[in-house]
């Protein structure tokens, strides 16, 4: 079966969030910033003023650090364009939400279900996953242009707060809905039926480790 | 003498090749997977990927946003000899970095690890790395850049002979179920596999297996070799495809490379190259000749060799 293809504004209304489906593919269209550890921890450990208008200029929270560079005339080039990890955010993004009003968070390979019911439902918000990882390539299509840097002094071109303007940027898969279902954690559990057979025959090491899990059905994030 | 301008604009073409081309031979692996992929998902996400790489050698662009910790391995023929030595090597190598990052572009990822300082063009301490490997002939000079993603799919176990090979399939399914979840470690990918040396080296034997040999390569050791198929197939038989969705396709390839180690020991190293598995290699000759190829053929004889004296025709005859 063909996933569904969506096309999505970077400021979506409830009821577009609503209409999405886990395994659903969205392309995405208007502003877009990028924030990871550097902006949060700036914007919400420092207090510094957030430099954009926001859920107003845009609701889509990218996790990315692009492949670009600034010229020499203050003009920009971006490349390629691929997610980091998401789950290392969950500590900020709670606070980020309620002062962003984000409702698009985006990124790769999404947050726990736990996450989701705890604030990205009670805020309307859901997570849309990059694919691959990554299609750098592709997803460097869809950048119309880019707006402007903010903080790049401070946090370097990797951390710093990239405003990219998409035009059918993508694609993503909607990982999570508006009932905090996560898609990776449907898939886990139907990968979890085989682990007793694949791991059938092998033993555990003689010399034990210290550790957080030894249930193989769990995640490690 | 092999010219240091030639080295430093050969190393500038191979971080750009390397960014933007996706290998052959890794190509081709990723086809077939997706020739035989039957899970919704994961389906999608191989055929995006393919997309992708077209899409980057049209434009020119990177193929993937992370550059991950861009390195270098340099080997040199016995001969060899570099205008200006070792030191002036080096620093064309991290010139070309440095350039490369800000041309191609590429992500500047390298930070302190504790100030975070950037640079923003992916040198600093001990960035990029640069490992060196030599041959007994020759007069050339091998460079070979990979840029492998920094962060998941990786672990380090010291196993014991008691563990035996279930313990090492046990450790191996372990890595590819940890980071094989959300697809964190980019797979479908070569993974490669450490096993033996001391502990630092058991961790570069496995990163060196996953990055210096293509995709259709074997062990020498026909025992190894037929350990690689297996694991292939036993990491494939999870039932986990690109993304950590339900599919058929985990491992492209599985290459294990071995070193003596203690006695009483037996560490393991597990790594996995990504999706977007990006190496590219060049040979520079002193009368200026440079070719281009993505095999790194790292693993000859030499570097396998168990003897104290190398003799490679009683090598042969064995």
């Amino acid at each position: 079966m063909k996933p569904r293809e969506i096309r999505l504004s970077t400021t979506p209304t409830p009821e577009a969030i609503a209409e999405l489906r886990l395994g659903d593919i969205v392309y995405l269209d208007g502003l877009m910033y990028t924030a990871r550890e550097g902006v949060y921890m700036r914007a919400l450990e420092e207090q510094a003023n957030i430099p954009m208008e926001l859920p107003s200029e845009s609701a889509a929270n990218f996790h990315c650090s692009p492949a670009a560079r600034i010229n020499a005339d203050g003009s920009f080039d971006m490349g390629a364009v691929t997610a980091t990890a998401s789950f290392r955010f969950a500590k900020w993004l709670p606070e980020w939400m309620e002062k962003t009003g984000a409702k698009l968070i985006i990124g790769k390979g999404g947050m726990t279900s736990k996450d989701y019911k705890s604030y990205f439902v009670p805020n309307g918000a859901v997570y849309l996953s990059t694919v691959g990882y990554g299609t750098g390539a592709l997803l460097g299509r869809g950048v119309e242009n880019v707006e402007a840097v903010h903080w790049n002094e401070e946090l370097g071109l990797a951390q710093a707060m990239w405003v990219i303007r998409c035009r059918k940027m993508g694609p993503f898969i909607v990982a999570s809905d508006l009932n905090g279902d996560c898609l990776f954690e449907r898939e886990n559990a139907k990968i979890a039926q085989n682990i007793d057979r694949v791991y059938e025959g092998t033993k555990p090491a003689v010399l034990k480790r210290y550790g957080e899990s030894d249930d193989r059905s769990d995640e490690v994030i | 003498m092999i010219p240091i301008d030639l080295i430093q604009k050969t190393a500038e073409t191979l971080m750009d090749k390397a960014a933007i081309d996706i290998p052959e031979d890794y190509l081709s692996g990723l086809q077939k997977a997706s020739e035989t992929e039957d899970g919704d998902l994961s389906s999608f996400v191989l055929k995006a990927m393919l997309e992708n790489y077209e899409a980057a050698k049209q434009d020119r662009r990177a193929m993937c946003g992370d550059t991950g910790v861009p390195r270098w391995f340099v080997k040199l023929g016995n001969e060899a000899s570099v205008e200006g030595g070792m030191c002036a090597l080096e620093t064309a190598l991290r010139r070309a970095t440095a350039h490369a990052t800000n041309g191609v572009p590429l992500r500047p990822n390298r930070v302190h690890p504790l100030w975070r300082t950037d640079h923003d063009n992916n040198v600093g301490i001990g960035a990029p790395e640069i490992e060196y490997g030599f041959e007994p002939e020759g007069d050339w000079i091998d460079l070979i850049t990979v840029h492998k993603g920094g962060l998941f799919g990786t672990d380090y176990r010291m196993l014991f002979p008691s563990d035996g090979i279930q313990g090492i399939k046990r450790f191996y399914l372990d890595s590819l179920m940890a980071f094989g979840k959300r697809g964190l470690a980019c797979q479908p990918a070569i993974i490669g596999i450490g096993l033996g040396g001391s502990k630092d080296i058991c961790m570069t034997l496995g990163k060196r297996a996953s990055v210096l040999r293509t995709v259709g390569s074997r062990n020498s050791d026909l025992r190894i070799a037929e350990m690689e198929e297996e694991f292939k197939e036993l990491g494939n038989s999870i039932g986990m495809g690109a993304m950590g969705f339900v599919g058929k396709n985990m491992v492209v390839q599985c290459n294990i490379e071995v070193g003596y180690c203690h006695t009483g020991g037996m560490p393991m190293s597990v790594h996995a190259f990504c999706l977007s598995s990006r190496r590219a290699v060049a040979r520079i000759f002193p009368d200026g000749r440079v070719e281009h190829r993505t095999d790194p053929d790292w693993f000859t004889p030499y570097q396998r060799r168990e003897t104290v004296e190398w003799d490679p025709l009683r090598e042969a005859a064995e």
